[in-house]
């Protein structure tokens, strides 16, 4: 049995280890923290939300501050897929994210069924707001085509 | 001394002592408990018969619409710009006040919090024989340090009696902008106390037989910028309660009280039981995540709030410990209340918002935090900007909760990156072009762009970080009341993107100046121009960071009268980047900016955010990558670079095997550059955090919390003693650097004129 905990990690109940989604990779200790399994890299942010403005002009460009902000960037060592990008201070811990009882996994998947793809939940968030705006824009009279929508 | 007084001198003391309080003040019984309070004995004696769970779907029904229409009536006559928006809230509380019930559209947070002046007036004002409570009467009320977001909001709270017996409270709220504080338009970052704050309204009577009092009235009306405001959107909230009111007592004359009293608290009870059941469905455990917010909006300066969410069995608990330290003069702190109001809203907007829109979602959940901590201020320090912690508070759910959800056979909600979290809009105050005083700030703060989710792309500028849906306003209306006059707006901020598999929604460019008005100025209130603010997940990137732009000492209106196409677009970087406007002063500044007047014509800039990214870019379908190029939301050098896709400049074709290539190389990079966890934590990790960075929170330990001025100073402090940090005037710094550099000019001159001096002479 395996349990899907992220779109790229899985715990295989039965070894007690962490693996990868994508190449099945086994990354380590299901007890332990996944990250360190993986590969990792300091990333320059500027690499990544490159300057937008003329960089001779201003010191501020839309990039964030490599003094202030690193992206640490986690790789599966196998297959190089990108499973986290975590912005920490320079030098900052990474964080232990995610720390699971694995005891108390395998007893609440003992009677469910493996799941092996994401089951997705309904976008309610977004439904919720285009329900909004379309008694917003009836009560106040101006229906920007939100579907006809008429209560 | 007496170590021992007896039961009927301590009842007597007791009894001295309370009749002789010098100040009611914020109560921290009431305060410090997000609880659904217990059973009254009048809904005791009604559920334990037995309460007919499709006869309370009915009343709750008439509820709800009841409820919807006072929001309704709100939205259409509130005066304030947040009240034409939807920036606002009705709601309805049990006699004991729980926050039963939310308008099903209304801004969640405010009934959130506004259950706390309700219980204040139960505690102080019912019994109080100058004071008293009674059909007819209003309270109002806006102190956030009893309950509340912040400052801004008002609420007119009222007791519904009905055949003699205190049946419910009503409410509403609306965020009404000008409160006379430091600066205009209610959100003062200036505010270095809480007497600069503007007007504090502890709870108070202020409608009597249900008329406003005129006398009170005018005070209030004296004491901000907008008295007219003031008055009309008194009159309107009154009037809305008084509406709810009626469809209350036609809901009791046709049910009777115990349908009434029987629903609300069965609501409450069936929906703590809900969360409770979710609860159990997640795995045991604990999931985390850092928040950094680098501006107090006076200085850079790097606040962490620190989140572990930790689920066992039907228990969970968040834990705050180890978040940044309040500041004392800084006004972006905020107390707890407050921010499980935020809690509340975030978990019902991102997690769980099929869920009844109740304070009993987040009832059953356990919060940790340090005391003085950033999210637990207290005593005299201001929390004018408590928006600041507050939309991270909103947020805070997102990342650590996805990683509890992801596993489920069934989910609530779509799992997704976080919304971004910034309050970007024009603040503005000053003389409009009519000559009236006025403060305020613009809609377009409603349009966040929403996180990337794990099916599809975030929606642009989806809405605000705190409610599922509130206009960004009509900018004709905004410039027939106010002098600002809109050169760029709702125009998607290219490339501002939260890159990923699927991209985060974007938001838009707003680009203001003013005309007409002998005195008008703006301010923003946002951080995240040095570290990004809106987190991605599982391999998305966050948002960029984000600036304010500005091009001073030029009159836009002028210099288009000279030359009507001097400005091709108004496109943020396109103006910044190529200057078309001679002789302006062009900057890229923080996003935060205290109030500053503006020159007619003189140009203000920001953006609206990009949500977070999901997941790997090299797994981006090459397809959507060209869809956001084509649709000019994507730079073709940017695709290239990012997302590693290789197609033909003109025809915008994928090449769908050399991007195959492509991507297979850029993931070979990776392996070859990235090192193993242990041994990269070893060069990685620093003791302590980096001495350039003024540094506020835990590091490695969260019971240790450091604080670190913009002037190096840093101290220690055990978690549980938590110190508040004072900060220096940032001119003064400023002055003092000049100082230095003109001692060492003078030096150096000095020297030069010695030099001569002895060349001269020899």
């Amino acid at each position: 049995m395996k349990v899907l905990i992220t779109e790229y990690l899985r715990i295989n109940l039965d070894t007690e280890k962490w693996e990868c989604r994508r190449c099945g990779h086994v990354h380590g200790d299901a007890r332990d923290n996944y990250k360190r399994g993986l590969l990792v890299y300091d990333r320059d942010p500027r690499e990544i939300h490159k300057p937008l403005l003329d960089t001779k002009m201003y010191s501020r460009t839309y990039s964030p501050d490599p003094t202030w902000c690193r992206i640490l960037e986690y790789y599966c060592s196998s297959c190089g897929t990108l499973v986290e990008a975590e912005y920490l201070p320079p030098g900052h811990p990474p964080l232990y994210d995610i720390e699971l009882d694995i005891d108390a996994l395998k007893l609440q998947w003992k009677d469910r069924e493996e799941v092996v793809e994401e089951v997705r939940g309904p976008d309610l968030a977004a439904e919720k707001v285009k329900h909004g705006r379309a008694l917003h824009a009836q009560a106040h009279g101006h229906d920007h085509g939100h579907h006809g929508h008429k209560h | 001394m007496h170590d021992k007084i007896s039961a009927e001198d301590q009842a007597l003391l007791d009894k001295f002592l309370a009749d002789n309080k010098m100040f009611l003040g914020p109560d921290p019984e009431i305060m410090r408990n997000h609880g659904v309070a217990p059973r009254s004995e009048a809904e005791e004696a009604i559920l334990s018969k037995g309460f007919d769970a499709h006869r309370a779907h009915h009343i709750r029904g008439l509820v709800n619409a009841a409820l919807s229409e006072s929001f309704q009536m709100v939205n259409q006559m509130g005066a304030a710009p947040g009240a034409k928006w939807g920036d606002l809230v009705t709601a309805i509380y049990t006699a004991n006040g729980n926050l039963a019930m939310i308008a099903p559209h209304g801004i969640i947070t405010f009934a959130a919090c506004a259950f706390y002046p309700i219980r204040f007036i139960i505690k102080n004002w019912m019994e109080d024989p100058t004071v008293g409570v009674k059909d007819g009467d209003g309270f109002i009320h806006n102190d956030a340090r009893y309950g509340g977001v912040h400052n801004t909001d008002q609420s007119m709270m009222m007791p519904l009696y009905y055949k003699g017996e205190l049946i419910c409270w009503l409410s509403s709220t609306i965020h009404e902008g000008e409160n006379g504080a430091c600066e205009p338009g209610g959100l003062p970052a200036a505010a270095e106390s809480k007497y600069d704050e503007g007007i504090k309204m502890s709870p108070f009577k202020v409608v009597e037989n249900f008329q406003l009092k005129r006398d009170l009235v005018t005070f209030l009306q004296n004491s901000v910028r907008d008295p007219k405001l003031q008055l009309e959107d008194m009159k309107v909230k009154l009037h809305a309660v008084m509406r709810l009111r009626e469809r209350i007592v036609a809901i009791l004359d046709q049910f009777g009280r115990e349908a009434l009293i029987g629903t609300m608290r069965m609501h409450l009870e069936d929906t703590e039981v809900e969360v409770r059941r979710r609860i159990r469905e997640l795995p045991d455990g604990t999931t985390r995540v850092l928040q950094f917010m680098d501006s107090s909006l006076r200085e850079n300066i790097m606040q962490k709030i620190s989140v572990a969410v930790t689920v066992k069995g039907d228990r969970m608990i968040m834990d705050f410990r180890g978040t940044a330290p309040q500041f004392l003069n800084r006004s972006v702190n905020t107390n707890l209340a407050s921010f499980k109001a935020a809690l509340a809203t975030g978990l019902l907007q991102n997690i769980w918002p099929d869920l009844p829109h109740t304070m009993a979602v987040l009832s059953p959940i356990e919060v940790i935090t340090d005391r003085n901590s950033i999210v637990d201020a207290e005593g005299e320090m201001p929390q004018a900007m408590s928006l600041m912690p507050l939309f991270k508070a909103c947020v805070a759910w997102t990342i650590p909760m996805a990683k509890f959800n992801y596993s489920l056979p069934k989910k609530y909600s779509a799992i997704i990156a976080s919304q971004y979290d910034q309050a970007a809009t024009f603040i503005y105050g000053g003389l409009t072009q009519h000559g009236d005083v006025t403060g305020n700030f613009c809609g377009d703060i409603n349009g966040m762009g929403q996180g990337a989710r794990s099916h599809a792309d975030g929606e642009h500028s989806v809405s605000p970080v705190f409610g599922f849906m509130a206009d960004s306003g009509e900018h004709e209306i905004n410039e027939e009341d106010t002098p600002i006059i809109r050169l760029g707006a709702q125009r998607l901020a290219k490339d501002r993107i939260g890159f990923g598999k699927y991209r985060g929604g974007m938001g838009y460019e707003q680009i203001a100046t003013a005309r007409g008005s002998g005195l008008w100025g703006f301010m923003t209130g946002c951080e995240g121009s040095k570290f990004p603010s809106a987190q991605g997940l599982f391999g998305g990137y966050s948002c960029p960071s984000y600036q304010l732009m500005k091009i001073k000492g030029i009159n836009i209106f002028e210099e288009l009268k000279k030359d009507p196409k001097i400005v091709e677009v108004f496109d943020i970087v396109k103006l910044m980047n190529e200057r078309p406007i001679k002789g302006g002063k062009y900057s890229s500044n923080d996003m935060g900016m205290t109030f500053e007047l503006c020159s007619d014509g003189e140009i203000y800039m920001i953006c609206q955010g990009s949500g977070g990214g999901y997941g790997d870019v090299l797994e981006r379908d090459p397809a959507l990558v060209m869809k956001d190029v084509r649709e000019d939301l994507l730079s073709p050098d940017l695709a290239r670079e990012i997302y590693q896709v290789v197609f033909d400049d003109k025809t915008l074709v994928v090449d769908e095997e050399a991007t195959v290539q492509l991507r297979a190389e850029a993931r070979r990079q990776r392996l070859a550059r990235g090192k193993p966890f242990d041994q990269f934590c070893k060069e990685w990790v620093t003791p302590e955090p980096p001495a350039h960075l003024p540094y506020l929170g835990s590091w490695d330990n969260p019971k240790e919390i450091y604080a670190t001025t913009p002037m190096g100073q840093r101290v220690k402090m055990p978690a549980d003693q938590i110190q508040g940090v004072f900060m220096p005037n940032p001119k003064d710094i400023a002055i003092m650097q000049l100082e230095g550099e003109v001692e060492s000019l003078k030096a150096q001159l000095a020297a030069c004129q010695g030099d001569a001096s002895r060349r001269g002479n020899a």
